[in-house]
């Protein structure tokens, strides 16, 4: 325990040491503090914005874009997977495809999707899930994989019907697989809905920073940067937080 | 670890099969490329150009001296950064998995930056490493670097205890101990860690590329919108998937190669 204590003692000290380093480099001026704003302005910025409310409609619009094609993600990764899974041929014939789908940069069908759905929310929402399905359904197809066979026998000893056997029995038995898809869905589906904002569209939090960095105002640029990077490592620490302690509560029973 | 590992594990199959996969390949193929067809008559080529289409305009396009520098320039830019993401990435991997406090502390400050959307970053690469190739290579690193060093230090952390005390035993110096024992044993792992990098960094230059540059495929794609080029888009997003899907395949068999070699 108090190993492990040290250890998040020395990760803490690390990160202070990091960001610290980079305040005294932009003071002293090695690094060019027009390039870079040191990290108490770069809080001082975030805070500004967030108080103005200038954020507020890009917030809105982004995160319900996230929430979108994360909820239409995990549905249909989840359902896929579970087809995929009960065909075995199918799933034969699917696997090279899964095996190569994330060596393809999915951003770049991006300008497709802009130039089929024109430019706003849908083309996000496309690329959204485009990026998350794929993680869900090979995270569904392992958690299928790993119910222990006496789970299902004991089921069919209960005499549970498939509706049940699958909320009961299968669904529990699966969750925490399950939830490793979901996770890395959350975070596939905000790269890409921030980068396809960054690049090229007309709102959202990935539309000021671009927009910020084009008309050379750094303050608002490293505030809502700052903003993006706190909230998904925000998120992906609550995820992980609330996964352990799935994992602890399965173990307890 | 198991984050990162998101391919479905292909067991080895017995040879009766193979010609089953292969006609279920060849199935899935013709199925894409009918859906391809399909959404560009759908469209009536406004948005993407149906695949005979494609491919007759890549033939003209292949003829230009303009598509190769495009190309030139982006596989230029790639090269150097998975160059320096492997390199490093093995490295540090090392580094970290063997001092085991060092790994401790570092592996979930590396597995955060790996989950963060990091194109908000780039315009701070672009406003230190100033418009160009050296901004589109430190993207391509920023995104290849991490998967690297995560697989070869999981590699080392699982490594069976008997094989560095055999090491030892036979008195084999720290290099030695390095390079003929502790590298061969991770290699799938290490090769796995390679393929996921590898197309990180390049979606890392292609991204670069897209927002702010002049030269290579990303540029093109974005020129090509604006535009209105629509053969254009499709072309290039046609080279990078297959060349792509291509890669991955050859890492894949590397990859099922070398763990077959106990």
């Amino acid at each position: 325990m108090s190993r492990s204590r040290t250890v998040i003692l020395v990760r803490a000290a690390v990160l202070a040491g990091l960001v610290a380093l980079l305040e005294v480099l932009c003071r002293v001026g090695i690094v060019d503090p027009m390039a870079v704003l040191p990290p108490s302005e770069m809080v001082g910025a975030m805070i500004d914005q967030l108080r103005s409310g200038e954020l507020d409609e890009s917030m809105v619009q982004t995160f319900s874009t996230i929430g979108l094609a994360f909820g239409v993600a995990v549905a249909l990764g989840t359902l896929g997977g579970a087809v995929v899974h009960a065909v075995p041929r199918l799933r034969r014939a699917i696997d090279p495809l899964l095996a190569s789908y994330y060596a393809v940069p999915t951003f770049i069908f991006y300008p497709l999707l802009v130039a089929l759905l024109g430019l706003g929310k849908l083309p996000l929402v496309v690329l959204g899930v485009l990026s998350a399905t794929p993680a869900v359904v090979i995270s569904t197809l392992a958690g299928l994989d790993g119910v222990p066979p006496v789970l299902r026998k004991v089921a069919r000893v209960q005499r549970l019907g498939r509706a049940r056997t699958l909320w009961l029995v299968v669904l529990p038995a699966a969750l925490p697989r399950l939830f490793g898809g979901f996770k890395l869905a959350l975070s596939y589906a905000l790269i890409g809905v921030i980068a396809g904002e960054f690049i090229l569209s007309g709102s959202g939090l990935g539309y000021s920073i671009s927009f910020a960095y084009q008309s050379f105002d750094s303050r608002a640029m490293y505030g809502a940067m700052l903003f993006v990077l706190l909230v998904a490592v925000g998120a992906n620490t609550l995820l992980y937080v609330w996964e352990g302690r799935l994992a602890r509560r399965r173990l307890r029973t | 670890m198991s984050e990162i590992a998101l391919e479905p594990t292909l067991a080895a199959e017995p040879r009766s099969r193979r010609g089953i996969r292969a006609l279920d390949l060849a199935i899935v193929t013709a199925l894409l490329l009918a859906l391809w067809q399909l959404v560009g008559r759908a469209t009536g080529g406004i948005a993407i150009t149906p695949p005979l289409g494609t491919l007759a305009y890549l033939a003209d396009l292949v003829q230009t001296s303009l598509f190769w520098d495009h190309l030139g320039a982006t596989l230029l830019a790639f090269a150097i950064a998975f160059a320096i993401s492997a390199v490093g990435g093995l490295a540090l991997g090392l580094l970290l998995g063997l001092r085991r406090f060092a790994g401790d502390v570092a592996e979930p400050i590396l597995a955060g930056f790996y989950t963060v959307p990091k194109v908000t970053l780039y315009p701070v690469v672009l406003l230190v490493c100033g418009l160009g190739l050296s901004a589109k290579v430190a993207f391509g690193v920023m995104h290849g670097l991490v998967p690297v060093t995560l697989f070869t230090l999981g590699a080392i952390r699982t490594l069976p205890p008997v094989l560095v005390r055999t090491a030892r035993a036979m008195r084999l110096d720290g290099w030695q101990t390095m390079s003929r024992v502790m590298v061969p044993a991770c290699l799938p792992d290490i090769v796995n860690g390679l393929r996921i990098s590898f197309s990180l960094s390049l979606l890392g230059v292609l991204i670069g590329e897209m927002f702010s540059s002049q030269r290579g495929l990303g540029f093109l794609l974005v020129s090509g919108l604006a535009q209105h080029n629509v053969p254009l888009t499709t072309s290039v997003v046609f080279v990078v998937v297959v060349g792509a899907v291509l890669a991955n395949t050859l890492m894949l068999r590397l990859g099922r190669g070398t763990s077959g070699r106990e």
